[in-house]
């Protein structure tokens, strides 16, 4: 359950964003979460409703969005899908994770005085 | 409050971060990281299934080297000190680290058993992570490699079923080999194929502390990654 860990991270994170510019409440979050970030989007969830009362952030709303991993050959770019052997076959190039693994903060609103 | 129109509604201001959750944990890893490069300390990140063999690999190794000396350890549990004790018998200086509720290391408790623990002589210093194949993948702590061990008694599909932890892997050591001929249902072809679907640079060695099959590779694997470049984490 580091899902716990992750929201603190978050917490802790847009608390630097509120005192860099004085907000008074953080009414939305946008979180990208891949598909092999190792987190779990429902148990981040819950995780995020145990911890956000009584913080600036108590009132705001979690948006998080899954990426899908996609595995491509980093030398002819094929795509390799998901479940196939992770080496390109005509490259012999172990495969790339393109996208899924971010656990990305893009974006909030805040509201200031 | 809003100064456009002066209505008296507050202001709502959007502002982009665009910035890793994990990035204070990565900053600490590389801080840890530069202290082992330093020293030219070769630091392993050691992962798996609680009751895989991550400890007896480890005892294995000090007893296949001519002498434990260049080996320490820093082992992750959530209870109990019990690894730690069990490499000091082997030889390796250990010290525990005990994370409570934690279910994984992270850089800054590695950074902080640091200060208790005389590693900079070392050759080589294992990161025994809590036994658990979810949570450590996905912490840096500083290590120059990420060493998954994996058990042929948990079943042929744990690599399908784990995959963030095995994508992480740069080696995964198939422990306890030594239990294959009592085991007929378990097909080792089935397992390395499971690896090949999560592990892009599919690596394998099999052991057995037991027998000791196996541990001449690992050490050879050690030394391998002792004379590379240190590893860029992505």
């Amino acid at each position: 359950m580091h899902e716990y860990s992750i929201v603190q991270s978050l917490l802790d994170r847009v608390q630097v964003e509120v005192d860099a510019r004085g907000a008074v409440a953080v009414h939305r979050l946008r979180v990208k979460i891949g598909e092999f970030s190792g987190v779990e989007i429902e148990l981040l969830k819950s995780a995020y409703d145990l911890f956000r009362q009584r913080t600036i952030c108590e009132s705001a709303e979690l948006d998080l969005v899954p990426v899908a991993g996609r595995w491509a050959c980093p030398s002819c770019q094929r795509t390799i899908r998901r479940g196939e052997i992770l080496r390109c076959i005509d490259c012999d190039a172990p495969a790339k994770l393109i996208e899924g693994s971010e656990i990305i903060l893009e974006r909030l609103e805040m509201e200031v005085a | 409050m809003c100064e456009t129109c002066g209505c008296g509604d507050p202001e709502i201001v959007p502002i982009e971060v665009q910035e890793s959750l994990l990035a204070e944990n990565d900053r600490q890893a590389q801080h840890n990281r530069e202290h082992f490069d330093s020293h030219g300390v070769l630091a392993i990140n050691l992962m798996g299934s609680p009751g895989s063999g991550k400890t007896a690999v480890l005892e294995a190794t000090a007893r296949a080297r001519e002498s434990s000396g260049g080996l320490i350890a820093l082992s992750g549990d959530l209870a109990t000190d019990n690894d730690a004790s069990r490499l000091q018998a082997a030889g390796i200086p250990s010290l525990s680290i005990t994370t409570g509720s934690a279910c994984h290391l992270d850089a800054r408790l590695v950074h902080r058993a640091l200060h208790d623990l005389e590693w900079q002589d070392a050759e080589f210093l294992f990161i025994e992570n809590v036994g658990n194949l979810v949570c450590p993948a996905i912490y840096d702590l500083g290590q120059a490699a990420n060493v998954v061990a994996l058990s042929v008694t948990e079943g042929e599909d744990k690599p399908l079923k784990y995959p963030v932890m095995f994508r992480a892997a740069d080696l995964v050591l198939l422990t306890k080999v030594d239990l294959l001929p009592h085991l007929p249902q378990i097909d080792v072809h089935a397992i390395e194929d499971a690896l090949a679907r999560t592990m892009p640079d599919l690596n394998v060695i099999h052991v057995s502390a037991t027998t000791g099959e196996g541990i001449k590779d690992w050490l050879g694997w050690l030394e391998s990654r002792q004379s590379a470049e240190p590893a860029a984490v992505t």
